[in-house]
C-alpha cells in the first residue's frame, strides 16, 4: 500500500536496527510520549530488536488512558440521564469510572454513541432538538482543533441542545512534570508526531534546553520510530541536546497556525488533573468565557468529587517511566483488559494493555 | 447439596461485574468465550458440545451426521456483496462444512418486525434460495414470527443446518499436530469493513464488497481428493486471530503466523489504519482455514487455489509453546496473538 508499506520495510528496518546497535556504547533510557508509538512499537516488536543498551518506557500519551474518574464519573452521570444522547470517540466508552462505564449505561437503556468525527454531533442535535446532546471532548493537541471547530460551528448556527464535557489534556506540561520528578532517569523523549503537526515544535526547546534532554518529533510507522530513536541516541552518545525533527515529512517547526488560532479561541489553559499522576499545572484546556455556555457541566449543574484510585494500581510509575507493566503484582492477574485497575490498562494504547495484548507471556 | 448449586440456583457469573449482557458479549471475543463457558456449557454439558467446533458431530445409523445453528442479526440488512439472506445461509453451510460434512438440509426461522416491507422480505428470500442452490442444499423446513414495532430491527434470522460425512477423518482442533501447515483461502477484513462501512456511512474511493461466500465445495474437493485435513474453521466473528487463538488453545498446541504472508486488500488496509483497527480481528465469512500436515500442504494449496486464487500458507503449528498463537511481524519481531475482549472500537487518533 502506497505510502504505508514503505514505512514498513524489513530491509530497511534491519538497517536502523545495525545503525542504532553500532553507535551505542552506553545505556539510554528513552520515553515515547505517545500512546499511538507505544501501541506500535509492542504490535511490530521494534523494542525487541533494539540493543539491550537502550531501555524504552512508554509515557503518558494515551487521552483514553489519563482521563480522571472523576471527569468519566461524570460522563457516565450524563450519560445516564433519560433526556441526554451521549456522543464520544469509540475507545473511551470501555474506559471504567469508579463504579460504571459508558458501555453499561448503554446496556442499561443510556443512549451512547460512538461518532468518528466531533461535527458529527451537529446533525444528531439538530435531529433531535427535543433532546440534549453531549459531546466527550477528550484528546491532547490532535483533537483540539475538531473539537474547537465543533463548539464554534455549535455557537454560529446557534444550537441550543449541544454541550461538550471537555477533558483536553496538554503534553509538554506532562513532560516538564515527569522531568522534574525526584525519580526520573528518563534521558530523551521521542516527541508525538502528530501533536506537533499541530503545535509544531518550538514549545519543546525551552525543554530540551532546561532539563539537557534530546527531544526528537517521530512519527508512527515502524521506520519513523527506529529513526526517531537513531536520531536521539545519536545525540545522546554526542552529549548534545536540542529538538529535532524526524516527521518532517508531516511536521513543521511553527505547526499548524489555522488550527491553534481555533484553539486559542475556543479553549484556555487550565489546571488538569490526571489518571494515575495527579494534577498537573496547566495541562489541560477548559473552554474560554465565551463559549462557556456550551459547557456540559455547567449545564448539568454537576459538581466535584474526589475518588481515590486503586492503591495496588501502578500505573502513576508506568505513566511516569519508572517502572513496567511487569514489576505491577496485579498485572495480568487481578488487573486485565475486561477489568482494569487503573489507567495503562484502559486503551489499547496503554502500556499495560499493549503488553497484556502482545506480551502475556514470554515469548 | 453441592449438586443443585451446578443445576443452576445460582448465577455463576461474578454479578458485580456484569449485572447485564453488555454488546461485547456477543463480539466474538473473551467475553462471549465467558458467557459461553459460565452458563451455556455447564447447563447443557455434553460430550459433543465439548469438542469446542462449528456444530456437533453426531452417530447415526453407522454413519455420522452433523447438526448445526446460528442466527444473524446483521445491521444493515443490505450490504455490498450480499444481505441477511445470504449470510444466514452461507454461514451454515460453512459451519458444516467446517466440520468436514457435505451440507444437506437447511431451517430457517424469520423473526420480522412490524411494518418491514414486504418488498424487501421477498428480495430475501430469493437470494437465500439462490445460494442455497450455489451450496447444493435445500430449505426444507421454517418458521415465521411478527414482533411489534421497535423490538426487532427490521429482520432476524436463524438457520439450522444438517450435514453427512462422507469419509473417516475426525476434524477438529484437537487432531491438529506438530509441523501441520495452515493454509488460508485468501484476503481477510473485507466482510467486517464493508459492514462497518454502510452502517457507520464511511465512504471509500470504491465500493468495499463483502466475501461472503460458500466454501463447502472446496472442502468436499480436499476431502474427495484424500487431503488428510486435521482441522477447519470459518473466520467469522473475531476473525482470524481469534479462530486461530481458539484453535490452539483447544488443541494445546502453538500456532506461528507471518504477518507478511497474510493477504489483506489495499482499502481494507486503509479504512483499518483510519479506524485503528487489526484486519486480522476484522470478521469474514467466506474465509476459512485448513489445517492439514505438511505431506499435504503443496496439494491441499493446489486444490483450495483452484476455488480461491490468493489461498495462501500462513504459517503452522509447533510446539514451541503451549496454547498460544504468536505472529512474526512485518519488521521481523515475534509476538503475541490474543483474543480481544470484545469488539474492537474505533481509536481517537
Amino acid at each position: 500500500m502506497k505510502y504505508l508499506d514503505e514505512y514498513r520495510d524489513p530491509k530497511a528496518a534491519a538497517r536502523f536496527v545495525n545503525e542504532i546497535a553500532r553507535i551505542t556504547t552506553r545505556p539510554w533510557t528513552i520515553m515515547e510520549i505517545c500512546g499511538g508509538q507505544t501501541h506500535a512499537i509492542i504490535k511490530h516488536g521494534i523494542d525487541q530488536l533494539l540493543p539491550e543498551k537502550i531501555t524504552l518506557l512508554h509515557g503518558p500519551g494515551c487521552p483514553v488512558c489519563v482521563t480522571s474518574v472523576e471527569l468519566i464519573d461524570k460522563a457516565v452521570d450524563i450519560a445516564a440521564r433519560k433526556e441526554v444522547i451521549f456522543c464520544s470517540f469509540g475507545d473511551m466508552l470501555r474506559v471504567p469510572g469508579s463504579s460504571k462505564d459508558l458501555l453499561s449505561i448503554k446496556a442499561g437503556g443510556g443512549d451512547v454513541r460512538t461518532v468518528y468525527s466531533p461535527l458529527d454531533t451537529i446533525k444528531i442535535a439538530r435531529d433531535n432538538p427535543t433532546r440534549e446532546v453531549v459531546f466527550f471532548a477528550i484528546g491532547f493537541e490532535t483533537t483540539a482543533p475538531a473539537n474547537a471547530a465543533l463548539v464554534r460551528q455549535a455557537s454560529e448556527l446557534n444550537i441550543p441542545n449541544l454541550t461538550v464535557l471537555v477533558a483536553q489534556v496538554l503534553v509538554p506540561p506532562a513532560i516538564a512534570a515527569i522531568l522534574a520528578s525526584p525519580g526520573n532517569h528518563v534521558q530523551a523523549f521521542l516527541a508525538a508526531g502528530h501533536v506537533c503537526t499541530v503545535m509544531g515544535y518550538t514549545e519543546y526547546e525551552p525543554l530540551a534546553e532546561k532539563y539537557k534532554i534530546p527531544i526528537v518529533v517521530t512519527g508512527f510507522e515502524p521506520l519513523d520510530i527506529l529513526q526517531g530513536i537513531y536520531m536521539t541516541t545519536a545525540q545522546l552518545e554526542k552529549g548534545v541536546a536540542r529538538v529535532e525533527n524526524q516527521y518532517a515529512r508531516v511536521v513543521k517547526r511553527e505547526g499548524n497556525i489555522e488550527a491553534q488560532k481555533l484553539m486559542k479561541e475556543v479553549f484556555v489553559i487550565i489546571n488538569r488533573k490526571w489518571r494515575g499522576l495527579g494534577e498537573i499545572p496547566n495541562s489541560g484546556l477548559g473552554l474560554s468565557e465565551k463559549y462557556l455556555r456550551f459547557d456540559a457541566e455547567r449545564r448539568f449543574g454537576l459538581t466535584e468529587h474526589k475518588v481515590e484510585e486503586s492503591s495496588m494500581c501502578i500505573s502513576g510509575l508506568i505513566l511516569q517511566g519508572q517502572k513496567k507493566p511487569y514489576d505491577c503484582t496485579a498485572f495480568g492477574n487481578i488487573c486485565t483488559p475486561e477489568h482494569p485497575l487503573g489507567a495503562t490498562m484502559v486503551s489499547s494504547e496503554g502500556a499495560c494493555a499493549a503488553y497484556y495484548r502482545y506480551r502475556k507471556a514470554n515469548v | 447439596m453441592e449438586s443443585n448449586d451446578n443445576i443452576g440456583l445460582s448465577c455463576p457469573m461474578p454479578l458485580s461485574d456484569y449485572p447485564n449482557v453488555l454488546l461485547a458479549h456477543g463480539g466474538g471475543g473473551k467475553l462471549m468465550h465467558q458467557l459461553i463457558e459460565k452458563i451455556f456449557a455447564p447447563a447443557f454439558a455434553s460430550p459433543e458440545l465439548e469438542v469446542d467446533h462449528d456444530g456437533a458431530t453426531l452417530p447415526f445409523a453407522g454413519r455420522r451426521l452433523v447438526f448445526t445453528t446460528d442466527s444473524y442479526v446483521v445491521h444493515p440488512l443490505f450490504f455490498p456483496g450480499g444481505n441477511i439472506g445470504t449470510l444466514a445461509v452461507n454461514g451454515t453451510v460453512n459451519d458444516l462444512a467446517m466440520c468436514g460434512a457435505e451440507p444437506l438440509y437447511l431451517s430457517a426461522g424469520f423473526i420480522v418486525e412490524e411494518g418491514f416491507a414486504t418488498e424487501s422480505l421477498w428480495q430475501i428470500a430469493q437470494s437465500m434460495k439462490k445460494t442455497a442452490d450455489e451450496a447444493g442444499v435445500r430449505i426444507v423446513t421454517g418458521d415465521t414470527k411478527v414482533v411489534d414495532r421497535g423490538k426487532g430491527h427490521g429482520l432476524f434470522i436463524n438457520t439450522a443446518g444438517v450435514g453427512a460425512i462422507n469419509h473417516n477423518l475426525l476434524i477438529n482442533p484437537k487432531q491438529i499436530c506438530r509441523e501441520d501447515v495452515i493454509i488460508l483461502n485468501g484476503d481477510v477484513g473485507r466482510h467486517g469493513i464493508a459492514i462497518m462501512a454502510v452502517r457507520e456511512g464511511l465512504e471509500f474511493e470504491t465500493t468495499i464488497e463483502s466475501d461472503c461466500a460458500p466454501l463447502a465445495k472446496t472442502v468436499m474437493k480436499l476431502i474427495g481428493a484424500g487431503m488428510e485435513i486435521h482441522c477447519m474453521r470459518d473466520l467469522t466473528r473475531g476473525g482470524l486471530a481469534t479462530s486461530l487463538v481458539e484453535i490452539a488453545e483447544t488443541s494445546g498446541l502453538h500456532i506461528g503466523i507471518e504477518e507478511r504472508s497474510i493477504p489483506v486488500r489495499d482499502q481494507v488496509r486503509g479504512a483499518c489504519e483510519i479506524l485503528g483497527f487489526d484486519p486480522i480481528y476484522v470478521a469474514n465469512e467466506g474465509r476459512f482455514v485448513a489445517i492439514v500436515p505438511e505431506k499435504d500442504a503443496a496439494r491441499s494449496l493446489d486444490i483450495m487455489r483452484s476455488d480461491w486464487p490468493d489461498a495462501c500458507i500462513i504459517g503452522k503449528v509447533t510446539d514451541k509453546h503451549r496454547r498460544l498463537v504468536t505472529m512474526k511481524s512485518i519488521i521481523g519481531a515475534e509476538r503475541i496473538v490474543d483474543m480481544l475482549s470484545g469488539e474492537q472500537l474505533p481509536r481517537i487518533c
